[in-house]
Protein backbone atom coordinates (compact mmCIF):
# COMPACT_ATOMS: atom_id res chain seq x y z
CA UNK A 1 0.00 0.00 0.00
CA UNK A 2 0.94 3.66 -0.21
CA UNK A 3 1.09 5.93 2.79
CA UNK A 4 -0.82 9.10 1.94
CA UNK A 5 -1.38 10.89 5.22
CA UNK A 6 0.48 14.12 5.75
CA UNK A 7 -0.23 13.98 9.47
CA UNK A 8 -0.78 11.44 12.21
CA UNK A 9 -3.51 12.86 14.41
CA UNK A 10 -5.38 9.85 15.76
CA UNK A 11 -5.93 6.13 15.38
CA UNK A 12 -9.69 6.50 15.02
CA UNK A 13 -9.45 7.47 11.35
CA UNK A 14 -6.74 4.97 10.37
CA UNK A 15 -7.61 1.85 8.41
CA UNK A 16 -6.46 -1.59 9.51
CA UNK A 17 -4.01 -1.57 6.57
CA UNK A 18 -2.54 1.72 7.70
CA UNK A 19 -2.11 0.42 11.25
CA UNK A 20 -0.39 -2.71 9.96
CA UNK A 21 1.82 -0.64 7.68
CA UNK A 22 3.07 1.52 10.55
CA UNK A 23 3.78 -1.57 12.68
CA UNK A 24 5.65 -3.30 9.85
CA UNK A 25 7.75 -0.21 9.19
CA UNK A 26 8.42 0.08 12.93
CA UNK A 27 9.74 -3.50 12.96
CA UNK A 28 12.33 -2.51 10.33
CA UNK A 29 13.34 0.46 12.44
CA UNK A 30 13.64 -1.73 15.51
CA UNK A 31 16.30 -3.67 13.64
CA UNK A 32 18.10 -0.39 12.95
CA UNK A 33 18.05 0.55 16.65
CA UNK A 34 19.82 -2.73 17.42
CA UNK A 35 22.76 -1.93 15.14
CA UNK A 36 26.11 -0.69 16.29
CA UNK A 37 25.46 2.57 14.48
CA UNK A 38 21.84 3.22 15.32
CA UNK A 39 21.34 5.89 12.74
CA UNK A 40 20.15 5.99 9.14
CA UNK A 41 20.13 8.98 6.79
CA UNK A 42 16.44 8.75 5.86
CA UNK A 43 15.45 12.25 7.11
CA UNK A 44 18.77 13.97 6.57
CA UNK A 45 18.27 17.70 6.06
CA UNK A 46 14.80 17.71 7.63
CA UNK A 47 13.92 19.65 10.75
CA UNK A 48 11.63 18.23 13.41
CA UNK A 49 10.17 20.59 16.02
CA UNK A 50 8.83 19.20 19.29
CA UNK A 51 6.20 21.70 20.41
CA UNK A 52 5.10 20.71 23.89
CA UNK A 53 2.45 22.69 25.75
CA UNK A 54 2.31 20.11 28.53
CA UNK A 55 5.15 18.71 30.58
CA UNK A 56 6.56 15.51 29.14
CA UNK A 57 9.89 13.83 29.39
CA UNK A 58 9.40 10.36 28.03
CA UNK A 59 7.39 11.18 24.91
CA UNK A 60 9.48 14.20 24.01
CA UNK A 61 12.79 12.41 24.50
CA UNK A 62 11.47 9.43 22.57
CA UNK A 63 10.52 11.64 19.60
CA UNK A 64 13.85 13.42 19.88
CA UNK A 65 15.85 10.20 19.84
CA UNK A 66 13.71 8.86 16.98
CA UNK A 67 14.25 11.98 14.87
CA UNK A 68 17.99 11.99 15.54
CA UNK A 69 18.31 8.33 14.55
CA UNK A 70 16.75 9.34 11.24
CA UNK A 71 19.43 12.06 10.90
CA UNK A 72 16.92 14.92 11.23
CA UNK A 73 17.67 18.09 13.17
CA UNK A 74 15.55 18.50 16.28
CA UNK A 75 14.38 21.61 18.07
CA UNK A 76 12.49 21.38 21.35
CA UNK A 77 10.07 24.08 22.37
CA UNK A 78 8.56 23.97 25.84
CA UNK A 79 5.57 26.26 25.80
CA UNK A 80 5.94 27.41 29.40
CA UNK A 81 9.05 29.33 28.48
CA UNK A 82 8.08 30.51 25.01
CA UNK A 83 6.11 33.41 23.59
CA UNK A 84 2.95 31.45 24.32
CA UNK A 85 3.31 33.00 27.76
CA UNK A 86 3.15 36.34 26.03
CA UNK A 87 -0.20 35.48 24.50
CA UNK A 88 0.61 34.05 21.06
CA UNK A 89 -2.03 31.67 19.71
CA UNK A 90 -1.34 28.07 18.74
CA UNK A 91 -1.78 28.75 15.04
CA UNK A 92 0.50 31.78 15.14
CA UNK A 93 3.14 29.75 16.94
CA UNK A 94 2.73 26.98 14.35
CA UNK A 95 3.06 29.39 11.43
CA UNK A 96 6.15 30.93 12.95
CA UNK A 97 7.71 27.52 13.36
CA UNK A 98 6.83 26.73 9.76
CA UNK A 99 8.39 30.01 8.64
CA UNK A 100 11.60 28.73 10.19
CA UNK A 101 11.35 25.93 7.60
CA UNK A 102 10.45 23.16 9.98
CA UNK A 103 9.31 20.05 8.12
CA UNK A 104 7.59 18.11 10.87
CA UNK A 105 5.91 19.44 14.02
CA UNK A 106 5.28 17.08 16.92
CA UNK A 107 2.71 18.71 19.17
CA UNK A 108 1.35 18.04 22.64
CA UNK A 109 -1.42 20.24 23.95
CA UNK A 110 -3.96 20.15 26.74
CA UNK A 111 -6.84 20.88 24.35
CA UNK A 112 -8.45 18.03 22.45
CA UNK A 113 -8.18 18.67 18.71
CA UNK A 114 -5.16 20.98 18.99
CA UNK A 115 -3.03 18.84 16.68
CA UNK A 116 -5.82 18.58 14.11
CA UNK A 117 -6.30 22.33 14.10
CA UNK A 118 -2.60 22.90 13.59
CA UNK A 119 -2.56 20.36 10.77
CA UNK A 120 -5.38 22.15 8.97
CA UNK A 121 -3.47 25.44 8.99
CA UNK A 122 0.05 24.25 8.19
CA UNK A 123 1.82 22.64 5.27
CA UNK A 124 4.28 21.01 7.65
CA UNK A 125 3.57 17.45 8.76
CA UNK A 126 1.90 17.34 12.17
CA UNK A 127 2.17 14.44 14.60
CA UNK A 128 -0.10 14.35 17.63
CA UNK A 129 1.89 13.58 20.76
CA UNK A 130 -1.20 13.83 22.94
CA UNK A 131 -4.13 16.27 22.77
CA UNK A 132 -6.21 16.69 25.90
CA UNK A 133 -8.28 13.62 26.65
CA UNK A 134 -8.64 12.84 22.96
CA UNK A 135 -5.80 10.68 21.60
CA UNK A 136 -2.14 9.80 21.97
CA UNK A 137 -1.66 7.71 18.84
CA UNK A 138 2.04 6.90 19.05
CA UNK A 139 1.65 5.62 22.63
CA UNK A 140 -1.09 3.21 21.55
CA UNK A 141 0.96 2.16 18.51
CA UNK A 142 3.93 1.30 20.71
CA UNK A 143 1.65 -0.57 23.15
CA UNK A 144 0.22 -2.58 20.26
CA UNK A 145 3.67 -3.12 18.75
CA UNK A 146 4.97 -4.43 22.08
CA UNK A 147 1.95 -6.65 22.56
CA UNK A 148 2.26 -8.13 19.09
CA UNK A 149 5.95 -8.72 19.59
CA UNK A 150 5.25 -10.55 22.87
CA UNK A 151 2.21 -12.60 21.86
CA UNK A 152 2.65 -12.81 18.09
CA UNK A 153 -0.75 -11.37 17.19
CA UNK A 154 -3.45 -8.89 18.18
CA UNK A 155 -6.51 -10.50 16.65
CA UNK A 156 -8.52 -12.41 19.22
CA UNK A 157 -6.48 -11.20 22.19
CA UNK A 158 -8.26 -10.10 25.32
CA UNK A 159 -6.85 -6.83 26.58
CA UNK A 160 -8.00 -5.07 29.74
CA UNK A 161 -7.32 -1.38 30.16
CA UNK A 162 -7.34 -0.55 33.82
CA UNK A 163 -7.52 2.84 35.51
CA UNK A 164 -8.60 6.37 34.80
CA UNK A 165 -10.21 5.89 31.39
CA UNK A 166 -12.13 9.17 31.51
CA UNK A 167 -9.07 11.39 31.47
CA UNK A 168 -6.92 9.11 29.34
CA UNK A 169 -6.00 9.81 25.73
CA UNK A 170 -3.83 6.70 25.90
CA UNK A 171 -6.94 4.62 26.61
CA UNK A 172 -8.85 6.13 23.70
CA UNK A 173 -6.09 5.54 21.19
CA UNK A 174 -5.64 2.00 22.49
CA UNK A 175 -9.35 1.29 22.16
CA UNK A 176 -9.39 2.42 18.52
CA UNK A 177 -6.21 0.61 17.59
CA UNK A 178 -6.90 -2.64 19.41
CA UNK A 179 -10.52 -3.03 18.31
CA UNK A 180 -9.62 -2.30 14.68
CA UNK A 181 -7.01 -5.04 14.84
CA UNK A 182 -9.49 -7.51 16.26
CA UNK A 183 -8.70 -7.56 19.98
CA UNK A 184 -11.42 -7.72 22.60
CA UNK A 185 -11.07 -4.80 24.97
CA UNK A 186 -12.36 -4.56 28.52
CA UNK A 187 -12.23 -1.32 30.48
CA UNK A 188 -11.93 -1.56 34.23
CA UNK A 189 -12.14 1.40 36.62
CA UNK A 190 -14.27 2.97 39.29
CA UNK A 191 -17.42 3.73 37.29
CA UNK A 192 -17.05 7.48 37.74
CA UNK A 193 -13.79 7.27 35.79
CA UNK A 194 -15.46 5.62 32.81
CA UNK A 195 -16.87 8.02 30.23
CA UNK A 196 -20.57 7.44 29.58
CA UNK A 197 -21.41 5.81 26.24
CA UNK A 198 -17.94 4.31 25.74
CA UNK A 199 -19.53 0.87 25.17
CA UNK A 200 -20.53 2.12 21.70
CA UNK A 201 -16.92 1.64 20.59
CA UNK A 202 -17.39 -2.10 21.14
CA UNK A 203 -15.65 -2.48 24.49
CA UNK A 204 -16.83 -4.15 27.68
CA UNK A 205 -16.94 -2.18 30.91
CA UNK A 206 -16.55 -3.46 34.46
CA UNK A 207 -15.59 -2.19 37.88
CA UNK A 208 -14.55 -5.66 39.03
CA UNK A 209 -10.79 -5.95 38.75
CA UNK A 210 -10.69 -9.71 39.28
CA UNK A 211 -13.06 -10.14 36.36
CA UNK A 212 -10.94 -7.85 34.17
CA UNK A 213 -7.87 -9.89 35.09
CA UNK A 214 -9.29 -13.38 34.90
CA UNK A 215 -9.43 -13.84 31.13
CA UNK A 216 -7.02 -11.17 29.96
CA UNK A 217 -4.01 -11.97 27.76
CA UNK A 218 -2.67 -8.53 28.58
CA UNK A 219 -3.42 -5.56 30.76
CA UNK A 220 -2.60 -1.94 30.12
CA UNK A 221 -2.52 -0.12 33.43
CA UNK A 222 -3.03 3.63 33.25
CA UNK A 223 -1.54 6.23 35.49
CA UNK A 224 -3.89 7.88 37.98
CA UNK A 225 -3.75 11.49 36.91
CA UNK A 226 -4.54 13.10 40.23
CA UNK A 227 -3.54 16.46 38.79
CA UNK A 228 -6.57 16.31 36.51
CA UNK A 229 -9.07 15.70 39.29
CA UNK A 230 -10.79 19.04 39.26
CA UNK A 231 -14.21 17.72 40.20
CA UNK A 232 -12.99 15.75 43.20
CA UNK A 233 -14.25 12.54 41.59
CA UNK A 234 -11.14 10.54 42.31
CA UNK A 235 -10.81 8.06 45.12
CA UNK A 236 -7.93 8.54 47.53
CA UNK A 237 -4.67 6.94 46.42
CA UNK A 238 -4.66 4.27 49.13
CA UNK A 239 -8.31 3.52 48.47
CA UNK A 240 -7.67 3.12 44.74
CA UNK A 241 -4.72 0.80 45.31
CA UNK A 242 -6.80 -1.38 47.59
CA UNK A 243 -9.54 -1.87 44.99
CA UNK A 244 -7.79 -1.45 41.62
CA UNK A 245 -4.06 -1.69 42.29
CA UNK A 246 -2.31 -4.57 40.51
CA UNK A 247 -0.45 -6.75 43.00
CA UNK A 248 1.26 -10.11 42.72
CA UNK A 249 -1.51 -11.63 44.77
CA UNK A 250 -4.16 -10.48 42.32
CA UNK A 251 -2.09 -11.54 39.32
CA UNK A 252 -2.08 -15.10 40.64
CA UNK A 253 -5.67 -15.39 39.54
CA UNK A 254 -4.76 -14.22 36.02
CA UNK A 255 -3.17 -16.14 33.16
CA UNK A 256 0.38 -17.13 34.03
CA UNK A 257 1.94 -15.36 31.06
CA UNK A 258 -0.25 -12.24 31.16
CA UNK A 259 1.52 -9.22 29.67
CA UNK A 260 1.60 -6.19 31.96
CA UNK A 261 1.94 -2.78 30.30
CA UNK A 262 1.99 0.76 31.62
CA UNK A 263 2.52 3.93 29.57
CA UNK A 264 4.50 5.54 32.40
CA UNK A 265 5.30 7.34 34.52
CA UNK A 266 4.31 4.79 37.15
CA UNK A 267 2.97 5.71 40.54
CA UNK A 268 4.36 2.74 42.42
CA UNK A 269 1.95 1.61 45.10
CA UNK A 270 -1.03 3.31 43.46
CA UNK A 271 -1.67 1.63 40.08
CA UNK A 272 0.55 -1.33 40.72
CA UNK A 273 2.98 -2.65 43.26
CA UNK A 274 6.72 -2.48 42.68
CA UNK A 275 6.88 -6.30 42.51
CA UNK A 276 4.52 -6.26 39.52
CA UNK A 277 6.18 -3.28 37.82
CA UNK A 278 9.56 -5.01 38.00
CA UNK A 279 8.21 -8.56 37.67
CA UNK A 280 8.50 -11.17 34.91
CA UNK A 281 5.19 -10.21 33.29
CA UNK A 282 6.07 -6.55 32.98
CA UNK A 283 7.11 -5.19 29.57
CA UNK A 284 7.18 -1.57 30.70
CA UNK A 285 10.79 -0.89 29.72
CA UNK A 286 10.41 -2.74 26.41
CA UNK A 287 7.57 -0.34 25.68
CA UNK A 288 9.99 2.55 26.06
CA UNK A 289 12.49 0.92 23.70
CA UNK A 290 9.81 0.11 21.15
CA UNK A 291 8.53 3.69 21.35
CA UNK A 292 11.62 4.85 19.49
CA UNK A 293 11.10 2.41 16.61
CA UNK A 294 7.40 3.28 16.34
CA UNK A 295 8.09 7.02 16.34
CA UNK A 296 10.85 6.59 13.75
CA UNK A 297 8.28 4.82 11.56
CA UNK A 298 5.69 7.57 11.99
CA UNK A 299 8.18 10.38 11.33
CA UNK A 300 9.50 8.53 8.28
CA UNK A 301 6.05 7.82 6.82
CA UNK A 302 4.51 11.27 7.21
CA UNK A 303 7.63 12.83 5.72
CA UNK A 304 7.28 10.66 2.62
CA UNK A 305 3.60 11.53 2.28
CA UNK A 306 4.18 15.25 2.01
CA UNK A 307 6.90 14.77 -0.52
CA UNK A 308 4.61 12.45 -2.41
CA UNK A 309 2.19 15.29 -2.99
CA UNK A 310 4.88 17.50 -4.44
CA UNK A 311 6.32 14.87 -6.73
CA UNK A 312 3.06 13.49 -7.95
CA UNK A 313 3.95 14.10 -11.58
CA UNK A 314 5.32 10.62 -12.24
CA UNK B 1 3.91 -5.21 -25.02
CA UNK B 2 6.56 -7.74 -25.82
CA UNK B 3 9.07 -9.10 -23.37
CA UNK B 4 12.25 -10.18 -25.11
CA UNK B 5 14.11 -12.98 -23.39
CA UNK B 6 17.75 -12.11 -22.75
CA UNK B 7 18.71 -15.08 -20.60
CA UNK B 8 16.83 -18.37 -20.49
CA UNK B 9 16.63 -20.40 -17.32
CA UNK B 10 19.58 -22.52 -18.43
CA UNK B 11 21.62 -19.43 -19.27
CA UNK B 12 20.83 -17.91 -15.86
CA UNK B 13 22.13 -21.04 -14.19
CA UNK B 14 25.27 -21.04 -16.31
CA UNK B 15 25.91 -17.38 -15.57
CA UNK B 16 25.62 -18.03 -11.82
CA UNK B 17 28.08 -20.92 -12.10
CA UNK B 18 30.55 -18.75 -13.98
CA UNK B 19 30.20 -15.85 -11.52
CA UNK B 20 30.83 -18.25 -8.64
CA UNK B 21 34.03 -19.51 -10.28
CA UNK B 22 35.16 -15.93 -10.81
CA UNK B 23 34.71 -15.12 -7.11
CA UNK B 24 36.75 -18.18 -6.19
CA UNK B 25 39.47 -17.41 -8.72
CA UNK B 26 40.22 -14.10 -7.04
CA UNK B 27 40.88 -15.77 -3.71
CA UNK B 28 40.73 -19.55 -3.45
CA UNK B 29 41.09 -19.57 0.33
CA UNK B 30 37.56 -18.23 0.93
CA UNK B 31 39.11 -16.66 4.00
CA UNK B 32 36.95 -13.83 5.38
CA UNK B 33 34.60 -14.04 2.39
CA UNK B 34 31.02 -12.95 3.07
CA UNK B 35 28.13 -12.47 0.67
CA UNK B 36 25.65 -9.61 0.98
CA UNK B 37 22.54 -9.54 -1.19
CA UNK B 38 20.47 -6.42 -1.81
CA UNK B 39 16.70 -6.90 -1.35
CA UNK B 40 14.92 -8.56 -3.11
CA UNK B 41 16.40 -10.24 -6.20
CA UNK B 42 19.96 -9.62 -5.04
CA UNK B 43 19.20 -11.84 -2.05
CA UNK B 44 17.95 -14.65 -4.32
CA UNK B 45 21.10 -14.37 -6.39
CA UNK B 46 23.30 -14.34 -3.29
CA UNK B 47 21.62 -17.53 -2.01
CA UNK B 48 22.28 -19.22 -5.37
CA UNK B 49 25.91 -18.26 -5.22
CA UNK B 50 26.14 -19.43 -1.63
CA UNK B 51 24.73 -22.82 -2.71
CA UNK B 52 27.14 -23.00 -5.66
CA UNK B 53 30.13 -22.35 -3.41
CA UNK B 54 28.88 -25.01 -1.02
CA UNK B 55 28.74 -27.48 -3.88
CA UNK B 56 32.22 -26.68 -5.10
CA UNK B 57 34.04 -26.16 -1.82
CA UNK B 58 31.73 -27.71 0.75
CA UNK B 59 31.81 -24.54 2.82
CA UNK B 60 28.94 -22.40 4.07
CA UNK B 61 29.67 -18.77 3.37
CA UNK B 62 27.98 -16.22 5.67
CA UNK B 63 25.16 -14.43 3.88
CA UNK B 64 23.75 -11.03 4.82
CA UNK B 65 20.60 -9.33 3.62
CA UNK B 66 20.57 -5.60 2.98
CA UNK B 67 17.58 -3.30 2.53
CA UNK B 68 18.77 0.10 1.37
CA UNK B 69 15.49 2.03 1.69
CA UNK B 70 16.64 4.27 4.53
CA UNK B 71 19.79 5.16 2.60
CA UNK B 72 18.16 6.09 -0.70
CA UNK B 73 18.90 9.51 -2.13
CA UNK B 74 15.48 9.81 -3.76
CA UNK B 75 13.32 9.38 -0.67
CA UNK B 76 12.20 12.97 -1.06
CA UNK B 77 11.30 12.55 -4.72
CA UNK B 78 9.84 9.14 -5.37
CA UNK B 79 6.35 10.18 -4.40
CA UNK B 80 5.30 6.87 -2.97
CA UNK B 81 6.04 5.38 0.37
CA UNK B 82 8.72 2.80 -0.16
CA UNK B 83 8.27 -0.73 1.06
CA UNK B 84 10.82 -1.34 3.76
CA UNK B 85 12.16 -4.86 3.89
CA UNK B 86 14.37 -6.61 6.36
CA UNK B 87 18.08 -5.98 6.82
CA UNK B 88 19.83 -8.88 8.48
CA UNK B 89 23.59 -9.04 8.89
CA UNK B 90 24.37 -11.29 11.81
CA UNK B 91 28.14 -11.27 11.55
CA UNK B 92 30.96 -8.80 11.98
CA UNK B 93 31.92 -7.01 8.76
CA UNK B 94 35.25 -5.67 10.01
CA UNK B 95 38.19 -6.77 7.83
CA UNK B 96 35.97 -9.02 5.72
CA UNK B 97 36.05 -9.54 1.98
CA UNK B 98 32.50 -8.59 0.99
CA UNK B 99 30.94 -9.58 -2.29
CA UNK B 100 27.96 -7.26 -2.69
CA UNK B 101 25.30 -8.80 -4.91
CA UNK B 102 22.42 -7.33 -6.90
CA UNK B 103 20.44 -8.49 -9.90
CA UNK B 104 20.68 -5.44 -12.21
CA UNK B 105 23.21 -2.62 -12.23
CA UNK B 106 21.73 0.56 -13.70
CA UNK B 107 22.36 4.11 -12.41
CA UNK B 108 24.60 2.94 -9.56
CA UNK B 109 22.53 4.76 -6.93
CA UNK B 110 21.37 1.60 -5.20
CA UNK B 111 25.00 0.52 -4.89
CA UNK B 112 25.99 3.92 -3.48
CA UNK B 113 23.28 3.52 -0.82
CA UNK B 114 24.38 -0.05 -0.11
CA UNK B 115 28.02 1.01 0.29
CA UNK B 116 27.04 3.72 2.77
CA UNK B 117 24.89 1.30 4.74
CA UNK B 118 27.64 -1.35 4.83
CA UNK B 119 30.12 1.24 6.12
CA UNK B 120 27.74 1.92 9.03
CA UNK B 121 28.00 -1.75 9.97
CA UNK B 122 31.78 -1.86 10.06
CA UNK B 123 35.00 -1.46 8.11
CA UNK B 124 35.38 -4.27 5.62
CA UNK B 125 38.74 -4.99 4.00
CA UNK B 126 37.32 -4.93 0.50
CA UNK B 127 33.94 -4.72 -1.19
CA UNK B 128 33.49 -6.28 -4.62
CA UNK B 129 30.36 -5.84 -6.69
CA UNK B 130 28.63 -8.71 -8.45
CA UNK B 131 25.61 -8.26 -10.71
CA UNK B 132 23.77 -10.61 -13.03
CA UNK B 133 23.00 -7.88 -15.55
CA UNK B 134 24.80 -4.63 -16.28
CA UNK B 135 22.48 -2.49 -18.39
CA UNK B 136 24.62 0.67 -18.46
CA UNK B 137 23.46 4.30 -17.91
CA UNK B 138 25.59 4.87 -14.82
CA UNK B 139 25.10 8.18 -13.01
CA UNK B 140 27.86 7.59 -10.47
CA UNK B 141 31.46 6.37 -10.76
CA UNK B 142 30.64 2.79 -9.84
CA UNK B 143 31.71 -0.32 -11.75
CA UNK B 144 31.05 -3.99 -11.15
CA UNK B 145 33.77 -6.58 -10.47
CA UNK B 146 31.76 -9.54 -11.72
CA UNK B 147 29.08 -9.34 -14.43
CA UNK B 148 26.83 -12.14 -15.66
CA UNK B 149 25.93 -10.36 -18.85
CA UNK B 150 26.28 -6.88 -20.28
CA UNK B 151 23.11 -5.70 -22.02
CA UNK B 152 23.03 -2.39 -23.87
CA UNK B 153 19.63 -0.82 -23.20
CA UNK B 154 17.75 2.37 -23.89
CA UNK B 155 16.19 4.36 -21.07
CA UNK B 156 12.72 3.40 -22.30
CA UNK B 157 13.46 -0.23 -21.67
CA UNK B 158 13.34 -2.02 -18.37
CA UNK B 159 15.18 -5.18 -17.46
CA UNK B 160 13.35 -7.75 -15.43
CA UNK B 161 15.13 -10.54 -13.60
CA UNK B 162 13.08 -13.46 -12.37
CA UNK B 163 14.14 -16.22 -10.04
CA UNK B 164 12.50 -19.53 -9.31
CA UNK B 165 12.24 -18.70 -5.60
CA UNK B 166 10.48 -15.37 -6.00
CA UNK B 167 8.82 -15.59 -9.42
CA UNK B 168 8.43 -19.26 -10.27
CA UNK B 169 11.09 -19.47 -12.97
CA UNK B 170 14.60 -18.24 -13.85
CA UNK B 171 14.57 -15.74 -16.66
CA UNK B 172 15.84 -12.31 -17.70
CA UNK B 173 13.68 -10.26 -20.03
CA UNK B 174 13.79 -6.81 -21.51
CA UNK B 175 10.58 -4.80 -21.85
CA UNK B 176 9.99 -1.64 -23.82
CA UNK B 177 7.88 0.59 -21.60
CA UNK B 178 7.08 2.97 -24.47
CA UNK B 179 5.15 0.23 -26.20
CA UNK B 180 3.61 -0.59 -22.86
CA UNK B 181 2.03 2.83 -22.72
CA UNK B 182 0.46 2.57 -26.15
Amino acid sequence: MRWKRKDLLDLESLSLQELEYILTTAASFKEVTGRQIKKVPALRGKTVVNLFYEPSTRTRVSFEVAAKRLSADVINIAAEVSSVKKGETLIDTGKNIEALKADIIVVRHSASGAAAMLARHLKANVINAGDGWHEHPTQALLDIFTLREKLGRIEGLKVSIIGDIAHSRVARSNIWGLTKMGAKVTLCAPLMLIPPGIEETGVKVTDDLDQALSEADAINVLRMQFERDEAGAFPKAWEYFKTFGITEERLQKAKKDIVVMHPGPINRGIEMSSEVADGVNSVILEQVTNGIAVRMAVLFLVAQAKNGKKANSN
Amino acid sequence: MEAKIILSSQEVRKAIQRLTHQILERDQSLKDLVLIGIQTRGVCLARRIQAAIKELKNQDMPLGVLDITFYRDDLTAIGSSPVVKETNIEFDLNDKRIVLIDDVLFTGRTIRAALDEIMDFGRPKTIELLVLIDRGHRQLPIRPDFVGKNIPTSLEESVEVKFQESDGSDEVTIINRQEDKR
